[in-house]
């Protein structure tokens, strides 16, 4: 029985509700202002003419609106979110009230400095962190998520190779990268080559020694990759990417397995973008704001981008502009100073943790993934060998001639709860599967994620096809029609015609 | 450690089950150079008293601008943003929400972005709008880049009333993809005339409005000038609550509109995160980059919504992608049309009245004040003025005595010297007459 | 009867005369799932052989369609404007995707026949 029960719609707690401008009370507000006075305009004879055409309502109606759309949403608060190299990690609330204090939220960017002292500090600060875990010399802070980070740190790569005369034309990228790699090299004006991976999953070292030749600007690799295996042969790599004059790029995706424990510099990296809506818990916000810094060595740190920050005695400076700086950055990348907000979350987390809880951090999270490793590998199939890192990637063979597809099976896990595991990405599997549990699940919610797939495993093998193909039954809404929607694009609301 | 749940009879429990001694062989696979011998060199775990004090310290090393007469603008503006709005975006299924890639589970983030695309939409007066780009000044770039995908030119010309950040990001894009940008003086005057720098290899001509120096146009004669060479008309807004009362992009002619949403929903934040806006005619949308979201049916008939066109964006695409973009601006683009929903259209309509009056007010006030001239005759929230010394000096003045009185041109122009004793003054709904006669007062007094 | 030629790229090619008809294989559509939009080459455009001419997408892949010969473009399927799906439906009929006039037949002969074609799909699937 699919079509509603009620007369409204809702269900119980599960409540319908309209677009704004189907909720339209013309004339009404929640907010009160007096009147202008308007006697007088300079507008140069363009005021706007007609409506705009946007919904009224009042202040009850407005929350009432945003509530029922807020209980349609999964989130992490809610239950556990395993997605691949997303971690998906608890957002700490102390991190929002930092962010809120109004010497931080009341401060305008052009202020003089003078009046910004502590923030220019905190950003000091938050690049002082993320040099140190890093074990890299200096950051860039302003990219506002990773993929701009990853744009960023090739622009400085490619900045510090023009200086020294040697500009190149390619960018290796592994097949398994995420689709960020190639699509920042190519915004960077460079041609991607793509690297296989090998049968233990990790990048394919002859392949990559034979495509690494004097026209190769840059590396561009995930470690641990999107397998969540480690590259064990990094250090080989990395030797081999400098002798041939190119740059070691590391996509920083997945640094919640290794932080605290391992420092990117010392395998041989020389520019890494940090997503610090990952590993430093800030949070996702439906998706975004982000905020991508960039660790960079000591011969990348000169081209770094304007704006940053520099320590002079017991002040801080800002360095907005080329002309300021005694440095050769390659330019401005953002407006502005980089995404402060994300910078507050995140520093209140790094010393709420510090050296030792991030070290934990990273332990717990490859344990927790291990744990689904060695608790699932048998009724799934996982195509290379643990152990895994932060994450786990099963394939489909599991469900051969099951007639259930990988996305069948995540739309089962749906109605048990759970936001399905990544899937279908990275592309160098079948029909992948990608678990990121992270560090603050807990032993009792993994078991029970456990004892579910373990069950739907089972379900599928048995044949029970039909029991996939209707998932999900019980959410706000069943599967919707992707295809049409691709088709004929209906992209907003429209008032209806007459 | 509060956010860490594993007890260690958990880790022991789990280790046997994993079949190993320690965690340490869970990192067999680190070489050995890799393995760190010592901790890292930061201090440990501390409790949220200890993290609360080390932040409030850094915090009150600031003042921040609501706490003193502020006229700062240069595109972010300082506006009240109603208790509502906070309250709301911090509810845990909007803050702790990933991207909507499930729909059956998202609809929360679905449906309110599709209502953003749609007042994003009214507000420039365009067929269609993105999910939200990072901020204005990639918003803007990414406008030239897809200019030039859809006329398939290498050219793009730049008003010089452009933001220089917006200029700068754009210019940084340019460079690595092979762009050729002309760009026009920084219009002090107001007198630049763009149509005489297009020609048949312009893919479009970038013009903002209100322009970065506060001056208010007709946009239509430029945009019919475009349009005659083939060339695109991006037109870039700073100051979004600036739709509520002047002619909208759109409506002026214009092909894709860049815009800033922070003066909606959004605080001050030291300049980020903020809220990029993109919006275009209904023929361009498959260039457009970012998410954006589609309506559709449930296998039950029921109206739902979904990611759509995601075969242009990254995850796809890869390097034939319309952009790199991943994240959109989330949490701020739902801070934003929540705002605007509690506003509706006679609030944001009321807003802009009082933005703009509370402006004609000052400027008339401070054509009263020695040493002292308004340059514009048009704006609308912000305008530019002439002062008798550099602005820099008086700014900082000002500021010791605890009245922030705008930006100084020279902070974001420098090295011109005609552009030292200029300076941007903002005023938004929340500058009363007190904080008017605290500047003026002070004004006057560092003019002497 | 119109001879027809594959590539490795799951193109087909109806040759008639000097006009070869180009388009996707059944077993590309069906790789690629429901199609939902094709962007088709400019009437007059000169293509190489290996040249991107069209993009086909579906809701999770885009994939380019590369000319199996050279030439130049003379018609297109404006058809599929509205109805993408004809690709998926008929890929081999009104599912065509665009026409050329064929600048050097030789090229056809480095083309796959059914036989060699059906072996590659095979081992693909």
């Amino acid at each position: 029985m699919s079509a509603p029960e009620t007369y409204t719609g809702n269900r119980g707690l599960q409540m319908e509700e309209p677009l704004i401008f189907e909720a339209n009370s013309a004339g009404l507000s929640g907010v009160d202002f007096p009147e202008a006075d308007m006697t007088s305009d300079r507008l140069g004879g363009i005021k706007r003419e007609g409506e705009i055409g946007l919904p009224g309502m009042a202040e009850p109606q407005v929350v009432r609106h945003y509530l029922r759309l807020s209980q349609k949403n999964y989130s992490i608060d809610a239950g556990f979110y395993p997605l691949g190299s997303c971690t998906m990690k608890h957002n700490p609330r102390l991190n929002e009230k930092m962010a809120r204090l109004p010497g931080f939220a009341g401060l305008h960017p052009l202020q003089p400095e003078t009046t910004t002292q502590g923030a220019l500090e905190l950003i000091d600060a938050t690049a002082h962190w993320l040099a140190t875990l890093t074990g890299l010399s200096g950051v860039a802070m302003s990219p506002a998520a990773g993929a701009h980070g990853e744009l960023t740190g090739l622009m400085t790569i490619r900045a510090a190779l023009e200086d020294r005369g040697d500009a190149r034309k390619r960018v290796l990228v592994p097949e398994s990268a995420h689709g960020t790699n190639p699509a920042s090299a190519h915004a960077c004006g460079y041609v991607v080559e793509s690297i296989p991976a090998n049968e233990r999953g990790r990048v394919d070292f002859d392949a990559l020694r034979s495509a690494l030749d004097t026209d190769v600007a840059a590396l561009m690799l995930t470690n641990p990759n999107t397998c969540g295996l480690f590259e064990d042969e990094i250090i080989e790599i990395a030797e081999a990417v400098h002798t041939a004059g190119a740059f070691f790029y590391c996509d920083g995706a997945n640094f919640n397995a290794i932080v605290g424990r391992v420092r990117p510099g010392d395998l041989g990296i020389d520019c890494m973008h940090i997503n610090l809506h990952k590993t430093f818990s800030t949070p996702h916000g439906g998706g975004g704001p982000g905020s991508g810094p960039v660790v960079l060595s000591k011969d990348l740190m000169p081209f770094a981008p304007v704006p940053y920050v520099v320590r002079d005695g017991d002040r801080f400076r800002l360095i907005e502009d080329e002309g300021g700086s005694d440095a050769k950055p390659f330019g401005r990348i953002k407006g502005f100073h980089g995404q402060f907000g994300v910078f507050v979350r995140a520093l209140a987390y790094m010393m709420s943790l510090g050296s030792d809880g991030l070290k934990q951090v990273a332990e717990d999270a490859v344990l927790n993934a291990n744990y689904l490793m060695a608790s699932l590998e048998d009724v799934l199939s996982a195509p290379f060998a643990g152990p895994c890192m932060h994450e786990v990637l099963f394939d489909d063979r599991f469900l051969t001639d099951s007639g259930v597809s990988t996305l069948d099976f995540a739309k089962a896990m749906i109605d048990e709860g759970f936001h399905p595991m990544t899937m279908y990405f990275p592309l160098v599997v079948h029909g992948a599967l990608l678990m990121e549990p992270t560090e603050t699940e807990s032993k009792a919610a993994l078991d029970s994620f456990i004892g579910t797939v373990r069950s739907l495993a089972e379900k599928a093998k048995a044949g029970n096809v039909e029991h996939f193909h209707e998932a999900p039954r019980l959410t706000p809404r069943r599967r919707l029609d992707e295809t049409a929607a691709a088709r004929n694009p209906v992209l907003r609301w429209t008032p209806p015609v007459g | 450690m509060r956010y860490l749940p594993l007890t260690a009879d958990d880790r022991r429990q789990m280790l046997a089950a994993i079949g190993v001694g320690s965690v340490d062989d869970l990192f067999c696979d680190v070489p050995k150079a890799g393995r760190l011998k010592s901790p890292i060199d930061l201090p440990n775990h501390a409790g949220e008293i200890e993290v609360e004090t080390a932040l409030s310290t850094m915090a009150a090393k600031n003042l921040p601008a609501g706490s003193a007469p502020s006229f700062l603008g240069g595109g972010i503006y300082r506006h009240f943003v109603p208790a509502a709005v906070d309250h709301l975006i911090q509810r845990g299924e909007f803050l702790t929400a990933y991207t909507p890639y499930q729909p059956e589970v998202s609809q929360g983030t679905l449906q309110y972005l599709f209502e953003f695309q749609t007042q994003v939409a009214l507000l420039t007066g365009c067929d269609v709008a993105n999910a939200s780009m990072y901020d204005g000044a990639t918003a803007c770039a990414e406008a030239v880049i897809m200019a030039g995908r859809i006329t398939k030119r290498k050219k793009a010309v730049m008003s010089g009333g452009l933001h220089p950040h917006y200029a700068g990001v754009t210019a940084t894009s340019a460079e690595f993809l092979g762009i050729e940008l002309v760009s026009a003086d920084p219009d002090l005057a107001g007198e630049e005339d763009l149509s005489a720098m297009i020609d048949g290899d312009t893919a479009c001509v970038v013009v903002q409005n209100p322009d970065f120096f506060g001056r208010v146009r007709d946009l239509s004669v430029l945009a019919e000038a475009c349009h005659a060479q083939g060339a695109l008309l991006v037109v870039v807004v700073t100051e979004i609550v600036s739709t509520g009362l002047i002619k909208s992009p759109g409506d002026m002619g214009a092909d894709i509109v860049a815009g800033e949403g922070q003066s909606l929903g959004n605080a001050l934040n030291f300049g980020g995160p903020t809220v990029g806006l993109m919006a275009t005619r209904q023929k361009f949308v498959r260039q457009l980059p970012g998410r954006l979201v589609g309506q559709t049916t449930d296998v039950d008939g029921q109206r739902g919504f979904v990611l759509t066109l995601s075969t242009r964006e990254q995850h796809i695409r890869r390097d034939k992608a319309t952009s790199n973009i991943c994240t959109n601006s989330g949490l701020c683009a739902l801070a934003f049309t929540i705002h605007l929903t509690m506003l509706g259209e006679v609030g944001l309509r009321k807003m802009a009245e009082l933005n703009h009056a509370n402006a004609v007010r000052l400027a008339d006030r401070l054509a009263e004040v020695a040493g002292v001239e308004v340059l514009n005759d048009t704006f609308f929230n912000e305008f530019t003025v002439r002062l008798s010394k550099p602005a820099s000096g008086v700014v900082d003045t000002l500021a010791e005595k605890g009245v922030f009185a705008g930006v100084p041109v020279s902070r974001l122009l420098p090295g011109r010297k005609d552009a030292e004793v200029l300076l941007l003054m903002a005023v938004t709904e929340l500058n009363s007459d007190n904080d008017m006669d605290r500047l003026i007062g002070e004004l006057g007094e560092a003019l002497r | 009867m119109a001879d027809i030629k594959y590539t490795k790229e799951h193109e087909w090619v109806r040759i008639e005369g000097e006009i070869g008809t180009i388009g996707i294989t059944d077993h590309a559509q069906e790789q690629l799932g429901d199609m939902v939009f094709i962007e088709l080459p400019d009437v007059g455009k000169s293509v190489a052989q290996g040249d991107e001419a069209a993009v086909i997408e579906s809701v999770k892949a885009a994939s380019e369609v590369y000319a199996p010969v050279a030439g130049e473009v003379v018609e297109v399927n404006e058809a599929l404007g509205d109805d993408p799906a004809k690709v998926n439906s008929d890929p081999m009929g009104e599912g065509w995707i665009f026409k050329i006039k064929i600048a050097d037949p030789a090229q056809l002969e480095g083309l796959l026949d059914e036989a060699a074609y059906k072996e590659i799909a095979e081992g693909d699937a």
